[in-house]
């Protein structure tokens, strides 16, 4: 086999398997989105889509959910790096316990949180042994959209970060350990270290992990199905029931062009507050 | 794995105290939910029903057996089995050698490639069920354990070309050298050195494209009918399933995937980490 030629052949089936799997598919949601049956193309699917009573409600706790979801995260998923890489003995267990939540399913985990949240659960068994309450509460009742949303965010608060902690600690493990030894020599405390080495060098990690995890969080569905069944709206909640329940390929797909341009929206926004300057490199 | 810089200067007491503190406290957050799920798990299903719960169960299996015998249980385990097996040897058969393209030859288009691979984590992937579950009535993939196979490694590919990627960037060009300069084509050179030097890292990103699939939801709801997986069985009995068959049916997801995860714990960093760039 001649060497030129070898690469591409290995990349040749990936490449295949992209187009017909990944591009096609995605031109064809496309199309299903702005044209009828008949081939017309056509704006009713997102007149449609924008008329129905759960739109504004399922955009509204998308977007909302991945606002108060994802800082938390964020914030969660620094500490805990930050605490691993101060470990010496029993970091390998640490980490290994704390990433857990990346081997269980977005269903599992609502699950695991209706075990918490039912009406005869954890919670209310513990309140109710407590004396704080007399008669178990309904938190995930249709008239509770409130105590649904906290489920909703601790169950995915729960469930995610470790995604992001794996790629934060991957991340500090790429920067050099003279700058910490060169600031320690030159008085850093441990903050100003964490805010002056750490955060900086780490911006390329938390770009990939912002917009991964804020892709993730746009696609929130199982977890809201375990937990609040249809009380709480969320878009990915209304691409399945559009395809699935009513048959309705087309909205389904107008609600899908409006998770990925969401999506998009929020890459190109991280890529941009988070750009590396040119010639800076950790 | 390398040794990160100590970022705590903490050496004071109290310091030490809240460190501790809060490494238990986290681990504490993760595993009780866990145990939770566990426990209800193994509880008897008039327990798991009763109020209010104690929190040490009395271990009984009848819940899990009524989940396995219940109808559907286990042709939807079965598929799960079959749909996350497919899926892992295509994520590998396909990933590998690209993996290996791009840690071995600088061509042109290598970037493009790159660019795209990096796309499909930039897309919310399983909404790829629409368009997947028209194309597969028109070729007679619908409802079947292949055609949902196809979307999960769509799902798993990119993670598998990035391992396999890291993999072999680990691994000196020398010694692929050494073994052509001894005689050995480059075929013969890749099985004989690389490919055992590898071997466990493939076997790693296998199986986290197995996990990957028994995990999926929402493309495996909306593709399969008849073919259902257990995740897809799982959320379809949402609603009128009674809350033992649900958390026997959590614990039943959760342990082959913690356990599968526990055997590739150490390559979850190093993917990352090159990922990254």
């Amino acid at each position: 086999m001649q060497s030129r030629s070898l690469p591409y052949l290995l990349l040749l089936p990936a490449t295949l398997f992209l187009l017909c799997f990944f591009l096609y598919p995605f031109v064809l949601v496309a199309w299903q989105a702005f044209a009828t049956d008949e081939g017309e193309v056509t704006s009713k699917y997102f007149a449609k889509m924008v008329s129905h009573w759960k739109f504004e409600k399922a955009l509204y706790y998308t977007l909302v959910l991945a606002l108060v979801v994802v800082p938390v995260q964020l914030v969660l998923s620094l500490l805990m790096a930050t605490l691993v890489s101060g470990m010496k003995k029993g970091r390998d267990l640490i980490l290994y316990i704390w990433t857990i939540p990346l081997g269980i399913s977005d269903l599992a985990a609502g699950i695991i949180w209706l075990a918490i949240f039912d009406q005869t659960g954890f919670l209310n068994s513990f309140l109710h042994t407590t004396g704080m309450v007399d008669e178990p509460v309904a938190f995930l009742g249709y008239q509770s959209k409130g105590t649904i949303f906290i489920a909703v965010a601790l169950a995915e608060i729960w469930r995610a970060t470790a995604i992001m902690l794996v790629i934060l600690v991957a991340g500090i493990g790429l920067i050099p350990k003279e700058y910490y030894e060169a600031a320690q020599v030159y008085g850093a405390n441990g903050w100003q270290r964490f805010t002056k080495i750490t955060l900086p060098l780490l911006k390329p990690s938390l770009q990939t992990a912002l917009i991964l995890r804020v892709i993730l969080a746009f696609e929130v569905f199982a977890v809201v199905s375990a937990l609040g069944g249809t009380n709480l709206p969320v878009l990915m909640g209304e691409v399945y029931n559009r395809q699935f329940v009513l048959q309705d390929n087309h909205t389904a797909a107008a609600f899908a062009m409006l998770i990925l341009f969401i999506s998009i929206v929020s890459t190109v926004f991280f890529m941009w507050a988070l750009r590396t300057p040119k010639g800076v490199k950790a | 794995m390398s040794t990160a810089p100590n970022m705590v200067v903490g050496q004071s007491r109290a310091a030490r105290w809240s460190f501790n503190i809060a490494v238990v406290m986290l681990c504490l957050w993760v595993l009780i939910p866990l145990y939770l799920l566990i426990s209800n798990a193994f509880s008897a299903p008039a327990d798991v029903n009763a109020f209010p719960k104690k929190i040490l169960p009395n271990v009984d299996t009848e819940s899990v057996k009524f989940f396995i015998g219940f109808y559907g249980v286990t042709k939807a385990l079965w598929s799960s089995v079959q749909v996350a097996f497919l899926t892992m040897i295509m994520a590998v058969a396909i990933g590998a050698p690209a993996g290996y393209a791009l840690s071995r030859f600088d061509f042109r288009g290598k970037n493009l490639f790159r660019i795209m691979i990096l796309m499909t984590r930039a897309f919310p992937l399983p909404l790829l069920a629409l368009p997947m579950a028209i194309m597969f009535i028109k070729v007679g993939l619908d409802d079947t354990v292949f055609g949902l196979a196809i979307v999960h490694t769509t799902l798993a590919l990119p993670f598998s070309v990035l391992i396999t990627f890291s993999l072999f960037s680990g691994i000196p060009l020398e010694l692929e050298e050494a073994a052509w300069t001894l005689g050995c084509n480059r075929l013969q050179a890749f099985i004989k050195v690389i490919f055992p030097l590898v071997l466990p890292g493939i076997t790693a990103s296998a199986i986290f494209a197995f996990v990957t699939s028994w995990n999926e939801v929402f493309a495996a709801a909306v593709l399969t009918i008849e073919n259902r997986t257990l995740p897809a069985f799982l959320l379809q009995s949402l609603d009128d399933a009674p809350l033992h068959l649900k958390f026997a049916g959590g614990a039943v997801l959760v342990l082959p995937a913690l356990l599968f995860l526990f055997f590739v714990r150490k390559y979850l960093f190093s993917m990352w980490g090159i990922a990254n760039r």
